[in-house]
């Protein structure tokens, strides 16, 4: 059945887009229209969302070229899920970036790139063609590497070299991936793609591909060996941007992850102990990079390695409550880890700088405010009963009962603990700690401020830090929709009946 | 450039090319053409223009900046793809008037997503080009 609606979320942002570019240089306006149309957004998404869960399955056939040789958009639980997360993190970042993004960046274009970028997010989170895929990364790179060096500062430059080289680099991986795999099946349809593979004698080339696939997306999700690109650009560009790159570009190479290994191939024994092998290096040198980072970004920036880490290792593991424990892990991360970055950029602003040498006293300066960004931090480290804690008990618990993963569970409880020590150590530098004499004389940006400008910083804060206590406190609602999500990952003929509209026979 | 041939040729090759382009744009979706290639084209008949006659001349010619075409092109292939949809089809669902126009030939949505195109390519690659030749010409 065709449903018009799905492509909702992605045409809105197209239209905010096209009619920012009209207003192209007028500050002021350019704000209200980003922050009424994300809200718009929002609302859309909270629309696709219920529709689909009472659903199950929204597909369109754009064009109205049937499936599998048109482009199909499917909005299955999980899509509408991440299309709901992003919509959340978008307006929230949008609001943010109103006031914390400077004047001159904007006349140069930011709201216009931040919309064309959510829309390359919606529109890989609704997919159903695996090319069509990675035309929404391509949209996605463009728009994030113009966003990151937006303003032309030499760190940030830099940083964006070394951003785009290995995502192009990721980019061809996927590419000759969705190649071979057009060699092999004359498909690019997933859900046909998924029927003709399991058919395929040729085992070898197969595994083969799915590496390849798994390459071009770990580089984009900063899994192990080539997670080095995020540490080194993720501090360069200002906070808001920072922000939506946190929180939402890496993990849609995770949510492709999770649908090309559920859909198209089926990790087989040797693809799951690798996963969890890489699952394993990315937790620890995610975690021992964040220990002796000093400037809160880099860190930050560590920790999202880190914690990728937990998501892979739940693919790895491919039991029904390990996809579970990934879901949930993934809506507590989206959020979180784009607050975190919102939160260093109200720090920034008060004290003007990053370096946690030179920060300390926010505490006694700023009692309320700290108590707000408290309750990210530890949201974030997982204490009981806030979000991050409810994830990590399904993955341990899979962990356990898997065969031959004690070094991943290890390697996560290692993880944990050093997240729990980098945040304490922070919290104890940053807000605890007398400010160092020599930096009291620096002004603080943050207090001169209209109160009205003060609160557009904090109130994104704060939206997500109820969200982030919601998944904390109601983790049986985000448990429900996990389980139901994980549930449609593992069996797939839903979804490839709701995409090609006949019946499947599986072998 | 001071060259009076180029100067004077380029004078009718404007027109010319820029006719050509609108040919290529009209023949595209079953033949060899689009909106793509006959807004590289329009944009060439500028640029030759350009260098023959100096670049204020060109932009006093366009007297719009370039970069503005960008979102009119935009919005003309956006709402050329949500046509269907107020028709009860899926997104971008081709739509044809029946009848065929005199020299233009069938008209469709299509039509219209492949001006939005050519608008869209000459808005970018005129302003990329005028950036680059502002410290050349």
């Amino acid at each position: 059945m065709t449903d018009n609606y799905i492509i909702l979320p992605i045409i809105a942002h197209l239209a905010i887009a096209v009619l920012l570019i009209f207003f192209w240089r007028k500050v002021q306006i350019q704000r209200y229209i980003s922050v009424l149309g994300s809200l718009l957004v929002l609302g859309l998404s909270i629309g696709l969302f219920i529709k689909t869960w009472r659903t199950g399955y929204l597909t369109m056939q754009a064009g109205n070229w049937q499936a599998p040789f048109g482009i199909t958009f499917v909005s299955d639980v999980f899509s509408s899920t991440m299309v709901l997360l992003a919509g959340m993190a978008g307006l929230a970042v949008c609001i943010f970036s109103s006031v914390g993004i400077s004047r001159h960046r904007i006349q140069y274009g930011y709201f216009p790139i931040f919309h064309f970028l959510l829309l390359g997010l919606n529109g890989a989170f609704l997919t159903g063609d695996i090319f069509n895929l990675y035309v929404w990364f391509e949209v996605i790179i463009i728009s994030s590497f113009v966003l990151m060096t937006l303003g032309g500062k030499k760190p940030q430059i830099e940083g964006g070299i070394k951003y785009v080289t290995l995502n192009l680099l990721a980019s061809v991986m996927f590419l000759t991936a969705v190649a071979i795999l057009y060699g092999l099946t004359g498909s690019l349809n997933m859900a046909d793609l998924s029927l003709k593979m399991a058919e395929i004698d040729n085992r070898g080339l197969v595994n083969v591909t799915g590496l390849l696939f798994f390459l071009g997306f770990g580089i984009k999700s900063a899994v192990f060996p080539l997670y080095f690109w995020l540490p080194s650009s993720y501090h360069t560009p200002p906070s808001a941007i920072a922000a939506i790159f946190g929180g939402l570009l890496t993990k849609v190479g995770v949510y492709a992850l999770l649908r090309v290994f559920t859909l198209i191939f089926i990790p087989d024994e040797f693809t799951s102990t690798m996963l969890m092998a890489v699952a394993t290096l990315t937790l620890l040198t995610g975690a021992f990079g964040a220990v002796i980072k000093r400037n809160m970004r880099m860190m930050f920036s560590y920790l999202i390695v880190c914690h990728i880490g937990y998501l892979i290792g739940g693919l790895g593991m491919y039991t029904q409550a390990a996809l579970a424990g990934v879901i949930f892990y993934l809506i507590h991360d989206i959020i979180v880890k784009t607050n975190l970055f919102l939160v260093s950029g109200i720090i920034y602003k008060i004290r003007g700088t990053m370096n946690m040498d030179k920060l300390g006293g926010l505490y006694a300066d700023y009692p309320k405010l700290s108590f707000l960004m408290a309750i990210v931090f530890f949201s974030l480290v997982g204490i009981p009963p806030l979000s991050g804690f409810w994830p990590k008990i399904y993955l341990f618990q899979e962990g356990l009962a898997t065969p031959n993963a004690w070094y991943l569970v290890v390697a996560m409880i290692i993880a944990s603990f050093v997240t729990l020590y980098v945040i304490a150590k922070m919290w104890a530098d940053v807000f605890w700690k007398d400010r160092p004499a020599e930096e009291a004389a620096t002004e603080d940006d943050f207090a001169p401020m209209k109160r009205y400008h003060r609160a557009v910083l904090i109130i994104p804060v704060v939206m997500l830090a109820i969200a982030s206590l919601y998944i904390g406190f109601c983790a049986e609602h985000i448990a429900t929709l996990s389980q139901r999500i994980a549930a449609d990952l593992k069996d797939t003929a839903p979804y490839i009946k709701a995409v090609l509209g006949r019946e499947i026979i599986k072998p | 450039m001071k060259s009076v041939i180029l100067r004077t040729a380029s004078n009718y090759l404007l027109p010319l090319l820029l006719l050509f382009s609108v040919f290529i744009l009209l023949r595209g979706h079953y033949n060899p053409g689009g909106g793509f290639v006959g807004g590289l084209i329009a944009s060439i008949a500028f640029m030759l223009h350009a260098f023959a006659n100096q670049l204020e001349n060109t932009r006093k010619l366009l007297r719009y900046p370039p970069g503005a075409l960008i979102p009119v092109g935009l919005a003309v292939s956006l709402l050329s793809g949500l046509a269907p949809v107020f028709a009860g089809q899926p997104f971008m669902t081709a739509l044809w008037f029946s009848a065929p126009v005199p020299i233009i030939g069938l008209v469709g949505t299509p039509l219209f997503f492949d001006i939005g195109v050519y608008f869209v390519v000459i808005g970018i690659t005129l302003t990329i080009l005028f950036n680059i030749s502002e410290n050349i010409l």
